[in-house]
C-alpha cells in the first residue's frame, strides 16, 4: 500500500480519537496538526483513482484525485484548521472529536468515487454532526439533536434505497453524473437535496446550527450543505429541476433572515440563501457555471464561517444571541466588528471580496445561456443579501441602540482565527486567479471590468439604501417565524396524539363490552347452576370416579391392539 | 450619556454627515452610469440607472413581503418551549 492509497479523510476521522487521550497541549498540537497533515496529503495524491478494493461484488474506489474533489477537501481542511484554532477554548472534547470525525467525513465523501462508501461517510457525517449538537449537553440540546438527526436519517434512508436501485439498474457502484430520470436516481437526488436544506425540509438547518455551541456552529456551517453541493454538482450537473429549487431557496433563506430577531438563525437562514445560489448553477450546468459553483462554495465556507466566528465571538463574551438584547458592541469588540463586516461584505459580494470573483460567475453563466428570468432573479437576490446578511447582521448586533454592553475581544486563539479568514476573504477577492486554477475547467472570466464594478457598486449600496429607509419597519421583536418544522413539531404530534387518544378511547369502549358480556355469562352460568343440586355443586362418590377411570383404562388397552 | 460621552461615531452630528456622504455617494453612483460602456444581456438592464433603482426597488419589495408575511407566521419567541 502506498501513500496515495491512503485516503486522506481518514487522518481527521481517526485522529478525532486520539484527541481525549492526551494532555491539553498534545490536543492543541493535534489540533492544528491534523488538517495540516491532511491538506498535505491533499495536495500530493495526483490525479486518479486509488484505494480500490472490492467487497462481494462491488467496486470501491476510496480515493478519486481530480480538481474538483481537491478543490473541496482542500477548503475542509483550512476549514478544520482555522475551526480548530477557533475552537481551542472549547471546554468539552467531545466537541472537538465530532467535529474532527465529521470533517474527516465530509473529506471522506468527496473522495468517494463509489456510491457505496459515499453512503458509509455520508452517514458517518450525519452520525458525528449530531454529536457535535448532543456535545452541549442540555435537556434542549437533546430535544434539538433529535429532530436533526431524525430529517438526516430519512435523508440517509432515501439515498441508501436509491443507491441501491441505482445499481441494481445500471450494475456499477461508480458514482458519476446522472440525470434523475428513474425511481432510483430521484430518490438518490432527494437523499441529496434534503443534507442541501432544500425545500420542503429546509428548516433542520435553522433549527439546529443556532443551538450548538458558541464553536460548534462555525463546524456544522461548513461541511454538511456543501458535501450536498459537492455530490449534486457531480451527480446532477444541469438537472432543470435545481434551477428552481436554488431560487426558492434563495429567496426563502432572505425572507426567513429578515423575520429572525436570533444573530445565528439569520446567518443559518443565510446558509440556506447561500446555498441557493449554488443549487442554482448546478441547475444551470454550463461548464462556466459550474465552475462558479464551485468557486463559491469555496468562498462562502470561508465568509459563513467567518461570520459565524463573529456572531460566535460575541455569544462567547456576552452570554446573548437574541439582536433585541445587543447591539453598540463595536465600541468595545473593534476586532470582532470588522472581521465580522469583512465577512458581511463578501456574502454581499462586495468588489475586493471573495464573494465578488464567485457569484458573478454564476449570474454571467444565466446571461450567457439566455436564462433571462433567472438572471433577474440572482440580481435581486444579490440585493437582499447585502440586506439581510451584509447589513442586518453586523447593523444589529455591533451598532444600532447602544446595548450598554461593553465587552472585550475573545481570546487570541479566536481573534486569529478571525483575522486568518478575513484574510483569505480579501486576498481571494484580490488575487482570484489562484483559486480559478483550482477550479475543474480552465476560467474565462474577468471579473473586475469597470462596468461590473460600477453596477454591482449600485445595486449593494442602493439596496443597502433600502435597509436605512425601511428601517422602521425592520425593528426587531422578540418573535420567532413559523417554519416547516412546525409540522413535525406542532402539528404532527397533535394528529398523533387525537389519533392514539381516538384509538385508546375506542378500544377502552371495546374492552369495557367485552368484560361486562364475559361477567353475563359467568353469572347466567352460576345462576342455572347454583345451589346444591346445580351441576357444578353436586357431590360425587369416590366410588364411580374409580369406575370411569376403569372404562379409560379399559378403552386404551382395547385401542393399543390396533397398532 | 451626554452627546460628549458617546463614542464619536455615534454622536447626532457624525451621524448627519453619514447621511450626507452617503446620499452623495448614491447620487455620484447614479451619475456614473454616463461614464461607463454598459453590456447588456437583456435589453433593459443596459438602461440608464437600472441596477440603482432594480436594487432599491427589490430590496423594499422583499421588505414588504417579509413583513405581510410576518403577520401571518409570526410567533412569540417561547413558542416551542413547552414542547
Amino acid at each position: 500500500m502506498t501513500m496515495t492509497d491512503f485516503p486522506p479523510g481518514l487522518i481527521l476521522l481517526f485522529g478525532a480519537f486520539l484527541l481525549p487521550m492526551v494532555g491539553r497541549n498534545a490536543r492543541s498540537v493535534l489540533i492544528l496538526g491534523l488538517p495540516l497533515l491532511t491538506l498535505g496529503l491533499i495536495w500530493s495524491v495526483p490525479n486518479g483513482s486509488f484505494a480500490l478494493m472490492s467487497i462481494f461484488d462491488y467496486q470501491l474506489e476510496l480515493v478519486r484525485s481530480d480538481p474538483l474533489s481537491r478543490l473541496f477537501a482542500t477548503v475542509f481542511s483550512i476549514m478544520a484548521f482555522v475551526g480548530g484554532l477557533y475552537a481551542l477554548n472549547q471546554k468539552k472534547v467531545m466537541e472537538l472529536v465530532a467535529a474532527f470525525a465529521y470533517a474527516g467525513g465530509a473529506i471522506g465523501a468527496v473522495y468517494a468515487g463509489d456510491m457505496i462508501s459515499l453512503f458509509i461517510f455520508w452517514e458517518i457525517m450525519a452520525v458525528a454532526s449530531t454529536m457535535v449538537l448532543l456535545s452541549v449537553g442540555s435537556q434542549f440540546s437533546i430535544r434539538v439533536s433529535m429532530r436533526y438527526f431524525m430529517v438526516h436519517m430519512l435523508g440517509g434512508s432515501l439515498l441508501l434505497v436509491g443507491v441501491l436501485m441505482h445499481i441494481h439498474d445500471s450494475g456499477s457502484t461508480a458514482f458519476t453524473a446522472m440525470q434523475p430520470n428513474s425511481l432510483g436516481t430521484v430518490l438518490i437526488l432527494a437523499g441529496f437535496l434534503i443534507n442541501a436544506a432544500a425545500p420542503p425540509l429546509s428548516a433542520w438547518l435553522s433549527d439546529a446550527y443556532s443551538e450548538a455551541s458558541f464553536s460548534g456552529t462555525v463546524f456544522l456551517s461548513a461541511f454538511t450543505t456543501k458535501t450536498a453541493v459537492y455530490v449534486l454538482l457531480r451527480g446532477f450537473p444541469g438537472a432543470e429541476i435545481l434551477i428552481f429549487i436554488g431560487i426558492f431557496m434563495i429567496f426563502y433563506g432572505i425572507i426567513y433572515a429578515l423575520l429572525e430577531n436570533d444573530m445565528r438563525r439569520i446567518l443559518a437562514y443565510s446558509i440556506v440563501n447561500q446555498v441557493g445560489f449554488m443549487v442554482t448553477g448546478i441547475g444551470i450546468g454550463t461548464e462556466m457555471a459550474l465552475n462558479g459553483v464551485a468557486a463559491h462554495a469555496f468562498a462562502h465556507i470561508v465568509y459563513k464561517a467567518l461570520l459565524l466566528m463573529s456572531a460566535g465571538s460575541v455569544l462567547y463574551m456576552t452570554g446573548k444571541r437574541k439582536c433585541t438584547d445587543l447591539g453598540g458592541l463595536f465600541q468595545s469588540m473593534p476586532i470582532t466588528t470588522i472581521c465580522g463586516i469583512i465577512g458581511a461584505l463578501s456574502i454581499s459580494a462586495f468588489p475586493l471580496t471573495s464573494g465578488f470573483i464567485s457569484k458573478s460567475m454564476i449570474g454571467q453563466s444565466a446571461a450567457d445561456a439566455n436564462l433571462m428570468f433567472v438572471w433577474f432573479m440572482l440580481l435581486a437576490a444579490s440585493a437582499g443579501v447585502f440586506l439581510h446578511a451584509g447589513i442586518k447582521f453586523p447593523w444589529f448586533v455591533f451598532f444600532q441602540k447602544d446595548s450598554g454592553l461593553r465587552p472585550p475581544d475573545p481570546p487570541w486563539n479566536m481573534k486569529l482565527a478571525m483575522i486568518l479568514f478575513s484574510g483569505v476573504c480579501i486576498g481571494l477577492g484580490i488575487w482570484p486567479e489562484y483559486l480559478y486554477a483550482m477550479l475543474p475547467y480552465t476560467v474565462t472570466y474577468e471579473p473586475y471590468t469597470v462596468t461590473h464594478v460600477v453596477n454591482m457598486l449600485q445595486l449593494l449600496m442602493f439596496s443597502g439604501f433600502a435597509f436605512f429607509l425601511m428601517l422602521p419597519l425592520m425593528k426587531r421583536t422578540l418573535t420567532i417565524t413559523l417554519d416547516f418544522d412546525w409540522f413535525y413539531r406542532r402539528i404532527f404530534p397533535k394528529i398523533f396524539q387525537h389519533t392514539f387518544a381516538a384509538i385508546w378511547r375506542v378500544d377502552q369502549t371495546i374492552r369495557q363490552a367485552f368484560l361486562v358480556r364475559l361477567d353475563q355469562c359467568q353469572n347466567f352460568i352460576i345462576q342455572r347452576n347454583k345451589g346444591v343440586s346445580g351441576l357444578l355443586s353436586r357431590t360425587y362418590p369416590v366410588g364411580s370416579m374409580v369406575a370411569w377411570v376403569a372404562v379409560i383404562l379399559a378403552v386404551y388397552l382395547f385401542l393399543s391392539f390396533f397398532r | 450619556m451626554g452627546t460628549e460621552n458617546k463614542h464619536w461615531l455615534v454622536r447626532p452630528r457624525t451621524v448627519y454627515w453619514l447621511w450626507r456622504g452617503g446620499l452623495l455617494l448614491l447620487a455620484l453612483l447614479v451619475l456614473a452610469d454616463f461614464f461607463i460602456h454598459a453590456h447588456a444581456s437583456f435589453e433593459i438592464d443596459g438602461s440608464f440607472g437600472f441596477y440603482s433603482w432594480y436594487g432599491l426597488v427589490t430590496c423594499i419589495g422583499m421588505v414588504l413581503f417579509a413583513k405581510a408575511l410576518g403577520i401571518f407566521l409570526k410567533r412569540k419567541d417561547s413558542y416551542y418551549d413547552n414542547d
